[in-house]
This record gives C-alpha cells, structure tokens and sequence, in this order.
C-alpha cells in the first residue's frame, strides 16, 4: 500500500483535475479521494500528481553502445526525468531486428526492475531498408511497433511493403522522415545561419517529402503511420491535412523543436547537432500552434545519449543527438504550459495517454484499476540544467545553465517508488 | 528564417567580449583569437591594414628580419593541403623572429587516429603562443580556441572564414585604389564554398564597399541574398562598372557532384576573360585568391595581364599575417618600421 496525500490530481484520462488522496494497492490504482492510512503516506500536498509519463522515442544503446547508455542507466534518467515508461529505437549493436534481442532487452529491463521498456523493432534486416525483419516474430516476442529511426527508409516500394505487413499485424510503423538525398552532408538547418557558418544545410524539404510520401502510402496501405520529431511548419501542415483526410497518422514532437532554433548552433556547439536539425523561430510557433491544436498528438524525447569524445570534436564529425529524459518535462512546463499554448491537462496528454494510445499499451490514466504509474510533479520548481547531475551515462545537450520551472520529484512504477529527489518528504 | 540581425547579435555574445582597441595609439588587437572578419570592427580591421603596410616597407628591405617576436613560438596546423597559405604564415613569423614548427597531417598522429581535441592539447603541452589552424571542417579552429588560453589564428575553415585572406585582398585593393569605402568588387565563381567569399563580403562591407556575389545558382549559398551584398547570375550584369573583380577559383569535384554541368560550361557563362572585363571601370583590376585554373575560370592574358594584382596579393599575405601575428603578441608601441 503507498498513499498519496494532498495532491492535485490531473488525469486528462478521465478529464479529473482536484486535490485528493491516492491509494495504490497490489500495483494498481486502489482508490482516488479522501483516504486515510496508518503508514506509508507520502504527503504531496502542493505538487501534481499525474499518470505516469510515456516516452516513445529513446535511444536506450543497449545491446553495443553501453559506453553512450545502458537500459540501467536510460531506466534511472528516464525514472528521474519523470517517466514510467519508455519505448527504445532499435538502431542498437547487433540491431534489434529479430527476437532474441527485443527478448533480450525485455529480460534485461526486467532486471533493471526501473521503468517499464516497450522495444520497437526494426523495419527492415539490419536497418538497411533492403528486406523486411522478422516483424511478426518479434511482436509475438513484445516489439510493440516497429521503426526506421536513424536509418530511414529511401526505397518507396521497400516502405509500402513493410506498410502493409504492419496492416496486418496492426501495429503502428514509426517512421523518421528524410530524403537522405538532399540533407547528405549536412549539419544544420538550411538557411542564411548555415550559409554564414559554412555548414552545409539540410532543407526542410527533406522532411517534408518524405512526410508527404509517408502519409501518401498510410493512405494506400491502411496502415498506422506515426511519424517522428517533427520538426518544420511544413510538415505539421501536412499532417494537419491528413488527419483531416482521414489518414490514419499519428506524430510526435520533441522539446528541442519547441524549445530552441538553429541560433544555438552559432559557435558551433555540438550539441546542438541533431536530426532532424534545430530549426527556425517560424518553425518553433508552427509547432507550437500544431500541438495546441492536436495535430501534433505527443512529445517525445529523442532522447539520444552520445559520448564526450563523440561530441567534443569537428562539428562536421560529431554524432547527431542530444539527451532529453531529464529535461523534457521542464522545457514542457516552461515552454508550453507556463507560456500558454497549452494547459498542464493538454501537456500531460500528450505525454502519458497518446504515447500509450499510439504504442497500443496500458497506462496514460490513474483510473481504479489502471497499473499505478504515477508521477509526481512540482509544477513552480525553478531549477537551472546541469548536465553533471544528471543520471543518464551521457552528457550532451546544449541546456547546460537553463532556467526552468516544473520538475518531476517522485516516479512511481507499478506501485513501486523508482526515483524521489529529497524535497519530497516520506 | 532567422535573421542578419538575429545571427550578428548571437555572433557577438560568444565571440572576444573584450572592446576593440582604446584609442589610435594602441596597437594590439585585444581579442584572444582571430577566427573570422564577421566579428571584427572596422577599427580593428583598419588597424590590421595600417600595420600590414608599415610591415611591407620591411619586405622591400635586404635584411628582412625584425627582433620583435623573438622568443615566441608559433604552430602551423595544417589539416589540409596547403603552399601558399601556410609558407606565407611561416616568413611572416620568421620574419618578425617567431620560432615556427609545421604540422601537415599526412606525417602527423592525425593518421594514426587521434582526435582533434587530442591534437590540440598534445602540441598545446608544448607551450607554443600562437596556433595557426587550418582545417576541412568549419568551426575547427572555433573549438581549438575553447580548448586553451593560446591564440589561435584561422587559416581557412571548411566553408566558413579564412579572415586573414579577406585582410590580403583587402589590403591589395587599398593599395591598387587608395581607398575601400565606396568602391564595388565583384566576386565570381563558387561563392558556396568558398570562405574567401565569406571572409571578403563581412571585410569589404564594413570597410564601405559594395559587394557584389556571380555565379552559377548551384554554387550560390542559401538566402545570401539576405546579407548586404547583390547576387548576379549573370556575369556580365555582375562585373558591369566594378571596381575590383576577385575571381575563385572553381573545383572539378564540384562538377562531378553536379553542381555545374562541365568545366567548358562553367568556363563560357562565367570565365573572366578580357572582353568581359571590359564592362569592369576602365581601371578595374582582377585578382585571385590562386591556386589558378587557367582557361577555366581566368583566362591566361588576363591572369597574366598588368591589371591582374595576383602576385601582388602573395607579397601582401605575409605582410597582414605578420600583423596579425604582431597585433595578437606583440603589444608594444606602433613604431615597428623603426
């Protein structure tokens, strides 16, 4: 038994927003209101209490990259940045392409015993995007959608096929939008920033195509489309235009596209060096204006751990991405909620029932019964980024020394506390 | 799109917070670093050209040796091929009486793997003043400032600055015309990517020239047109009544990558030849940052021809890189003819 006491209780799942009690019993969400108990109370009167996060989109590296994360320490950001869930990429070393690896990292993230793991296996055999992976095989093994992330599928007819094995198996294919062709060789957004800094740039257009071919063959296959960091004014209009079609697509965004613009990456920081790349401020309030307004159905965190040495160098050479676990719900309260464009029932939406709606998978509601993933957040917590503290094994994000307000301070999985900053009092 | 405004003010914040200089008697550059000519004042540009042309009067001289900087140490870095660039840092700091070590990557660890950051702090280790940095990847010399107090001179990054070009021809346009503010230079040809173009738009346009930018569109940076400078496709248009024609040198590897259709393509609607330049002023002259491609983007009677200021731009690369050198270690009064 764990009761939570005194906090305010939003659940966009069941449209609840009041100060109640919470009881957890056996895992599960036991009771919501006023409820006394002898032991185990936590008091969290003056802090919210949210369903659990969902992050669909991390790079946890394991199996082959260990040295960047590993789902031990993916599990522990992901448990302090507030979430309860995340689902991992599978552009891992060997690619999680077949059963055995999706089984091997459910084994492991059992062992871990943190937060809950959904893999995502790959599209095609060794993310070449040439032949179709074992997709039924490891959805019977617990791939709960399946994806090109980092290594996007070229070939239209290579798509369409896998479009339509997906249909069948009715899970959703998760795709990372770009025309390799037009953004080879290039570091940054395309503009007058990238002209004046000498990095070759990456169009719009190379999303944007590939947003519109996507969405184009989820229309012709039936399949569930969900597309990722969306990152341009272009490709929210196109999604926006779909749904009103009718197409069945889904997409997501990530703090970094509401947050920051190309600016960030004069001086060359290296961490600011993602794909898709940090784009404009025209940009920034499209996205802003598509999750206010739905089309954008989840932010996600991209969450892409890299060594120091894999960014302290050449930024031609550094390696694309930046951590997000343990900063995406500040930037989300400080960003979004704060600034207006969407309520604290909106943002947590986005984050906890439309992630489970997409993937198909429980949580996203602190319904009686529902498994008890809680988060617990301190909605006017100022703090200021620091990279050294945080619990991921990597470091590399251009937030170092930003100031910002909300922080989760207690996540709950399954019953069990998975992480609790001190402020919280037992 | 983000705007000038936007990427100058951002520019500002990381780049030498330190004021410019204070006052005319000063003759040091205080800023650690000199990275690039889009954050530099027209003060201290002037005072670049000042000191190169005092330092030029010694270039004439039999005995070309100057104690100034003796004890100082200087690292050329080269990560790509280079003669003339880097021979012309090398007189400048033996000239001035620098000690210089070159490093070109093929007989360096760089081979061997080591990281650039590696690189940097091994040869950093041995106590050098000044690096001179060139290298592929735009920004390199940026990150090798962040990593030590030691100054660091850009010799050419990628495809963003190579400021002490910019200064070079700034300082042979001087010389040829008596003046910058207000006269119109051209540069022609692969604008993309070419740090010579960038270095010579942000130079030139604080001094108060006008700069015009010809070529092909395929070789033409995204939204130039948003800097304050004319873009041309048209190379006639371009040159028409300019001052000065600054002719890039174009690359085969461009063509084969399909930016250009053939060189004997690129050679007819952009080559410099001397019926073009007749559209120029009358006493407009040519120059170019070499190595030459002649017959494709200079013809060879106009690279050869008395209005071409080639040669004169070599002996003025040593004459502005030991002012840099001077200005960044130097410090003392502005008497160094003396």
């Amino acid at each position: 038994m764990l009761l939570l006491k005194g906090g305010r209780i939003v659940d966009p799942s069941q449209r609840l927003d009041k100060v109640a009690d919470l009881l957890i019993d056996g895992g599960k969400i036991a009771q919501i209101g006023e409820i006394e108990i002898a032991e185990q109370v936590i008091d969290v009167s003056g802090k919210v209490v949210l369903p659990g996060l969902i992050d669909m989109h991390v790079h946890l590296r394991e199996p082959g990259f260990e040295y960047k994360e590993d789902i031990e320490s993916g599990s522990r950001a992901a448990a302090a940045g507030g979430f309860t869930a995340v689902a991992c990429m599978p552009n891992t070393n060997p690619v999680t392409d077949n059963r055995s690896v999706i089984e091997s990292i459910l084994r492991r993230a059992d062992e871990v015993g943190l937060v809950r793991v959904y893999p995502m296996g790959a599209l095609t055999k060794g993310n070449k995007g040439e032949e179709m992976a074992e997709m039924g095989d490891m959805q019977e093994g617990g791939a709960v959608a399946f994806s090109d992330d980092a290594f996007p599928i070229q070939q239209s007819i290579i798509m369409r096929r896998v479009m339509d094995y997906c249909a069948m198996l009715d899970v959703p294919v998760v795709t990372h939008c770009e025309d390799t062709s037009l953004s080879a060789e290039g570091f940054m957004n395309e503009g007058l920033t990238s002209s004046i800094l000498g990095l070759k740039g990456i169009p719009h257009e190379a999303e944007e195509i590939m947003v519109a071919r996507n969405i184009m063959l989820a229309r012709l296959t039936g399949c569930r489309l969900h597309i990722q960091h969306v990152s341009t004014k272009g490709s929210v209009e196109l999604i926006r235009e779909a749904k009103e079609a009718g197409v069945k697509v889904t997409c997501e965004t990530c703090p970094q596209y509401f947050s920051l613009t190309e600016e960030a990456v004069i001086g060359y920081d290296t961490n600011t060096k993602i794909n898709p790349p940090l784009r404009t401020a025209d940009d920034v309030a499209a996205i802003k204006a598509g999750l206010a307004d739905g089309t954008i159905d989840v932010i996600a965190t991209d969450h892409a751990p890299h060594a120091i040495e894999e960014k302290e160098t050449e930024y031609a050479i550094a390696l694309n991405g930046m951590v997000g676990l343990e900063t995406a719900v500040g930037l989300t309260i400080t960003e979004l909620v704060k600034a207006g464009t969407l309520t604290l029932a909106e943002a947590v939406e986005k984050m906890s029932s439309a992630p489970a709606r997409v993937l198909g998978v429980e949580g996203g509601s602190l319904a009686v019964g529902a498994p008890a993933d809680v988060t617990v957040l301190d909605l006017d917590a100022e703090w200021i980024v620091d990279p050294a503290r945080f619990e991921s094994r990597s470091k590399n994000t251009p937030l170092g020394g930003r100031k910002l307000i909300g922080l989760p301070v207690m996540t709950v999985v399954g019953g069990k506390i998975v992480s609790m900053k001190s402020e919280v009092a037992v | 799109m983000t705007s000038l405004e936007q990427i100058n003010e951002a520019t500002e914040k990381l780049v030498a917070a330190e004021p410019t200089h204070d006052g005319a008697k000063t003759s040091r550059l205080k800023r650690k670093d000199i990275l690039g000519l889009q954050e530099m004042t027209a003060e201290e540009i002037e005072l670049i050209l000042q000191t190169a042309i005092s330092f030029k009067d010694l270039l004439g001289r039999q005995i070309k040796k100057v104690p100034t900087l003796r004890g100082r140490s200087v690292i050329t870095l080269f990560y790509e091929a280079s003669t003339r660039t880097r021979t012309s840092f090398e007189i400048a700091a033996k000239i001035l009486s620098a000690d210089t070590s070159s490093i070109a990557v093929a007989s360096s660890s760089v081979a061997k793997g080591e990281s650039f950051k590696d690189t940097i702090l091994t040869l950093r280790a041995m106590k050098p003043d000044v690096f001179i940095i060139r290298h592929g990847a735009s920004g390199a010399p940026h990150f090798a400032a962040s990593l030590m107090p030691e100054s660091v001179i850009n010799a050419g990054d990628g495809m963003h600055e190579h400021p002490s070009q910019g200064l070079l021809d700034m300082l042979t346009i001087l010389e040829a015309k008596g003046r910058l503010d207000g006269l119109t230079v051209a540069i022609v040809g692969d604008i993309l990517h070419s740090r010579v173009a960038r270095s010579n738009l942000w130079g030139l346009t604080k001094m108060g020239a006008k700069v015009r930018l010809v070529g092909p569109k395929t070789l033409m940076p995204p939204e130039v047109d948003k800097l304050p400078v004319e873009v041309y496709t048209d190379i006639e248009e371009g040159i028409r009544g300019v001052d000065v024609v600054n002719v890039l040198r174009i690359q085969l590897e461009r063509m084969q990558k399909g930016l250009f259709p053939s060189i004997r393509e690129y050679s007819k609607f952009f080559g410099i030849t001397r019926d073009r330049l007749k559209l120029a002023k009358d006493d407009a002259i040519v120059m170019h940052p070499g190595p030459m491609n002649r017959g494709v983007e200079i013809m060879p009677d106009v690279a050869d021809s008395e209005i071409s200021m080639v040669e004169t731009q070599v002996t003025n690369g040593v004459a502005v890189r030991m002012a840099l050198l001077y200005l960044l270690l130097g410090g003392g009064p502005a008497d160094v003819a003396a």
